[in-house]
């Protein structure tokens, strides 16, 4: 095909190379249907052409755990001292939120108590308002109570003290590394590739090598959870130092600065808010990880959800945990952006937030060491806390008998009419035709070198023996982002067009990303109960967002004098938005299209939970078996998905600003 | 008599400058300077040691800097100016070493800086000179103290001390309020004087001014510049500043360089660039200038016949515009005289009046 697509060019040719294309693709297609004895083995990819892939990732990670070594210590070694470095250094949190310390075993023995739940409340509360004035000091207050009164305590400090650590390896690591490709120049380039590649793998593939080399264990899931988090950071301190301004970096050498000096005292200061902003997002993918991580034993409060998952009646003590994820995942957002906002001050503000800052100290200490006398401030006694589980209950069992035939009628339109009629439409597509498919696209898109790249990385599916389990994920995918964009639309033109929906839409929006995705499964299972629709409906949810902000931005920026051309020619509302606005907006709003693909994606891997039948239960399945190959295979997969949405979309998008001169 | 040089302030005419001596020794040097850009251009410059623009071309190169030479005196405030892409930011940073010259030499008191290793040049950097940005390039986390002292900080000088000298420096630029603030509480003219107190803290033999009052608006712009004059005369260091405004440039310059495409077209004093332009891209500069506060009497003055009464006697080295009232409320002209007293020629009030009125020629 790539020699007819090279005669585009050729003068004397009479039929567009377009169309022999098309011609091409739709015969690759029908032509398995309309033959199938002949051309069977283009329909349904033939078993023995499978490539053992995931034998070979296997026999590879077998290799890297048993046999590599490097002279003086193995690959074995070497995992087991940085999970150990990790494992010591998880107990100094540990010890300081969860467990405090305990000398000797037996009963009576001398603890020193954990911070106090008084002490952080007043302290969070404190800093909060510091902060972020009375409103994130209520915030602070009410998401800490929450987590306190319904007795999620214990939980939600484990958790925490994995998040600090994470957080503070993510983010010290990540600024070592930026700072390391700033400095040479050669290492940004391999760099920005990895980051590239990292940030396309799904979360959950990062388990499977990590429980084969490390094991099942909070330790293993701080790994995964740094992994994850780290490469934003390191893209942000690359980024943040390349915006300081040249002349701060004159005066650094005007001034006569050791780089050293440059560094630490022009540099990274400089960069503050930027920084700051890498900061938050770290946060922010630290815990939406560690509470996936509950899968590999990170334990705390995703833990808990997981544990209700797994259970038959379990979704009111699930809806609990939930919502302490939330309420944490709320207050550390809100407390880390509200950082980046603080300005400098001098004299009387400075000198209060100094005292608030120490009155914060002060409290949480004061509290602890009452605790010494009052067991009641380090555990808060059972009789003060309340579990809503029983009433989270009732209201389960409320929605199953009110809502429950509404939402079983759904549910049984959406598979009957559309999910499975399509589930089996695609996985019935003949592969031949669907690479061929996928070659005239990108070849429409990017000449024939880009289409053999994009094909390959299709290809994967097929002949890593993923046939069934791929489809399924793109099938689920493409509904997902249909249904995600059809309501992301509307609303993100309802949002350009007032500004009180704008706000309130980016509040929603603040609140949707904020929400570590395996908190999404919980009210779908409730309505929907396990299987495709349960999914599709939290992979919407989870995936809408940057639809509805694109589009709104999208029709933002359309130039007021356009718009003004517009009505001025006799456009009716209607016609100018089809017309000039949305032609316009295009580009951006493909781009919202590209990250719903992406998050979608991600979610599917999670929503795994539910019942689908995908490459992310392949993972599950493989990391409840240990088994990496498979895992890893199903990984690579998504991911190569994932690269080939990305670059076809970023061509489209990049040829249009182009057309457009933009 | 009036003499020009520390007259007190009138408000039709600029403070006075402190004109350094002309025959003041030379503190700053460069010869036959060259920036070009691109690949292999040290190569290039080498292979042709004179290239024309066109070579520079065709070599697919760019030549910020061509062949500049100066010499700058010990106390003189010397201006380069030209309009963006003239290549006078890039001159002045090569004078700095912040940019790494192509070809040609610097001298600074008798050493050459473009053979200095990298410790000598923080060295010289730290307590010789001193430089103010056009963007202010405050620290935005420390406060107006904190970047004043930022450059003794550098040097590793106890924090008393330097901070105690800081102190000292922004009493002198009149911030003595503020130390406490952050650069974001100030207005741009005081982030200005930052800026300038931050400069001067390490007491700099050589100072450096990148378009220091750019970015203000005229009123401020205005107001600094009386600033700085005021520092020059009780600081008296060799200055290099940058601008492209001209009105700043004979405002403030003892001499102008005028650049234009990376070449010095012309280096002398106003009235000099005005009187005798090199090119008419250099009449285009002086052309809408008032004449008479850059002419001087003896400039403008033409020969008296012997024994012709004269009026009011002048200062040759007074400006037209300090002279005017003076020619202008007399019937007879003036005489001009030197500062010897010896009479170099007569001023009318026909000449007085065209240089007032015409800003054009």
């Amino acid at each position: 095909m790539s020699e007819i697509a090279l005669q585009q060019s050729r003068p004397g040719l009479r039929v567009p190379a377009g169309w022999i294309v098309t011609g091409l693709v739709a015969l690759a297609i029908l032509v398995p249907y309309a033959a199938p004895e002949t051309f069977g083995w283009a329909k349904t990819y033939p078993a023995r052409w499978i490539v053992p892939i995931s034998d070979w990732l296997k026999a590879f990670l077998y290799w890297l755990a048993r046999d590599l070594s490097f002279g003086l210590f193995t690959f074995k070694d070497m995992t087991r001292f940085v999970s150990g470095l990790f494992g010591y250094a998880l107990d100094v949190p540990k010890a300081l939120f969860s467990s405090g310390i305990t000398f000797g075993d037996e009963p009576g023995a001398f603890h020193i108590p954990r911070l106090s739940w008084a002490g952080i409340i007043a302290a969070v509360t404190i800093w909060s308002y510091m902060l972020g004035g009375l409103r994130l000091a209520v915030l602070g207050f009410v998401g800490f109570g929450y987590i306190l009164v319904f007795g999620q305590w214990d939980s939600a400090m484990v958790t925490l003290s994995q998040v600090i650590l994470a957080v503070l390896t993510g983010v010290g690591g990540g600024i070592a590394l930026g700072i390391l490709a700033f400095r040479l120049p050669r290492l940004e380039g391999a760099v920005v590739a990895a980051l590239d590649f990292m940030q396309t793998i799904p979360t959950f593939a990062y388990l499977v090598p990590l429980v084969f080399l490390v094991g099942v264990g909070p330790v293993s899931g701080m790994l995964a959870t740094i992994l994850y988090a780290m490469p934003p950071m390191v893209r942000v301190t690359m980024m943040a130092l390349k915006r300081v301004p040249p002349e701060l970096d004159e005066l650094a050498r005007m001034t006569g600065c050791i780089p050293r000096q440059t560094l630490w005292k022009v540099l990274i200061p400089s960069a503050r808010d930027d920084l700051l902003v890498g900061v938050n997002q770290v946060i922010m993918l630290t815990l939406n990880m560690i509470i996936i991580a509950a899968m590999i034993g990170a334990g705390g409060l995703g833990f808990d959800v997981l544990n209700a998952l797994r259970q038959a009646n379990g979704l009111g003590k699930g809806l609990e945990a939930g919502l302490a994820v939330v309420a944490l995942a709320i207050v550390l957002d809100r407390m880390s952006r509200a950082m980046v906002e603080l300005r400098p001050v001098h004299g009387a503000e400075a000198r209060r937030r100094r005292y608030l800052v120490g009155a914060g100290f002060a409290l949480l200490i004061g509290f602890t060491l009452l605790s010494f006398a009052i067991p009641a401030l380090e555990q808060l006694p059972a009789e003060l806390r309340i579990s809503t589980g029983n009433m989270w209950s009732d209201v389960v069992s409320w929605v199953n008998i009110h809502l429950f035939s509404t939402a079983d009628a759904l549910r049984t339109f959406l598979l009957i009419y559309i999910l499975v009629p399509m589930k089996t439409f695609m996985v019935g597509f003949p592969w031949v035709g669907l690479l061929a498919l996928v070659w005239g696209g990108a070849w429409s898109l990017g000449g024939w070198r880009f289409a053999t790249g994009m094909t390959a990385l299709m290809a994967f599916i097929p002949v890593a023996g993923l046939w069934e389990r791929g489809m399924t994920t793109v099938y689920l995918c493409s509904i997902s982002v249909v249904i995600a964009t059809l309501i992301g639309l509307p609303l993100g033109f309802l949002g350009s067009r007032s500004e009180r929906m704008h706000n309130a839409l980016g509040a929603m929006c603040d609140t949707l990303q904020t929400l570590p995705s395996f908190v999404y499964l919980l009210p779908v299972v409730m309505l929907f109960r396990i299987g495709d629709v349960s999914a599709l409906v939290a992979i919407v949810l989870y995936a809408m967002v940057p639809a509805i902000r694109y589009t709104d931005h999208g029709l933002r920026r359309v130039p007021p004098s356009l718009q003004e051309a517009g009505t001025m020619a006799g456009c009716t509302g209607t016609q100018r938005l089809a017309k000039v606005e949305l032609p316009y907006a295009m580009p951006e709003i493909m781009l919202g299209v590209n990250q719903v693909i992406m998050m979608a994606l991600s979610m599917l891997v999670v929503s795994s939970f539910v019942g689908t039948n995908d490459l992310g239960k392949q993972i599950q399945v493989a990391i409840s078996q240990a088994d990496p190959g498979k895992g890893l295979s199903a990984g690579l997969a998504i991911a190569f998905l994932g690269i080939l949405a990305d670059r076809m979309i970023g061509r489209w998008v990049a040829a249009r600003r182009t057309r457009m001169g933009l | 008599m009036a003499m020009a040089s520390l007259a007190p302030v009138s408000p039709t005419v600029p403070p006075a400058k402190v004109r350094a001596a002309s025959d003041a020794p030379p503190a700053l040097i460069c010869r036959n300077l060259w920036k070009v850009y691109g690949a292999n251009a040290d190569a290039f410059l080498r292979e042709n040691p004179e290239p024309t623009p066109a070579d520079i071309h065709a070599a697919g190169l760019f030549a910020a800097v061509r062949d500049a030479t100066l010499e700058i005196r010990q106390g003189e405030i010397f201006i380069i100016m030209g309009l963006s892409g003239s290549g006078k930011s890039t001159l002045v940073r090569c004078l700095s070493r912040l940019v790494e010259p192509t070809a040609g030499s610097v001298f600074y008191e008798h050493q050459n800086l473009l053979r200095m290793t990298p410790g000598e040049l923080i060295q010289l950097r730290r307590h010789k000179m001193g430089m103010v940005f056009q963007n202010f390039a405050l620290l935005p986390h420390r406060t107006v103290l904190g970047n004043v002292a930022f450059p003794l900080e550098v040097q590793g000088l106890p924090k008393e001390e330097r901070e105690a000298r800081a102190r000292k420096v922004i009493e002198l630029v009149g911030l003595g309020e503020r130390a406490g603030h952050y650069p974001r509480e100030l207005s741009g003219g005081q982030q200005q004087r930052v800026g300038i107190a931050r400069s001067l803290a390490v007491e700099p033999a050589l100072w450096f001014l990148d378009e220091p009052f750019s970015a203000l608006d005229p009123l401020i712009r205005h107001e600094m510049q009386n600033e700085f004059l005021r520092l020059q005369r009780m600081l008296s260091k060799t200055i290099v500043f940058i601008t492209h405004d001209f009105d700043e440039a004979i405002r403030l310059g003892d001499r102008i360089a005028i650049m234009k495409d990376g070449v010095i077209i012309q280096v002398g004093t106003a009235e000099e660039l005005v009187l005798t332009p090199a090119s008419d891209y250099v009449s285009a500069f002086t052309g809408h200038v008032s004449r008479a506060k850059v002419l001087s009497a003896g400039g403008v003055c033409v020969p008296a016949v012997p024994g012709e009464a004269l009026g009011p006697v002048v200062a040759a080295r007074a400006l037209v515009a300090e002279v005017a009232e003076a020619v202008l409320g007399s019937e007879l002209p003036a005489a001009v005289v030197d500062a010897e007293g010896t009479l170099v020629g007569k001023l009318d009030r026909a000449t007085v009046i065209a240089n007032l009125v015409g800003g054009g020629q």
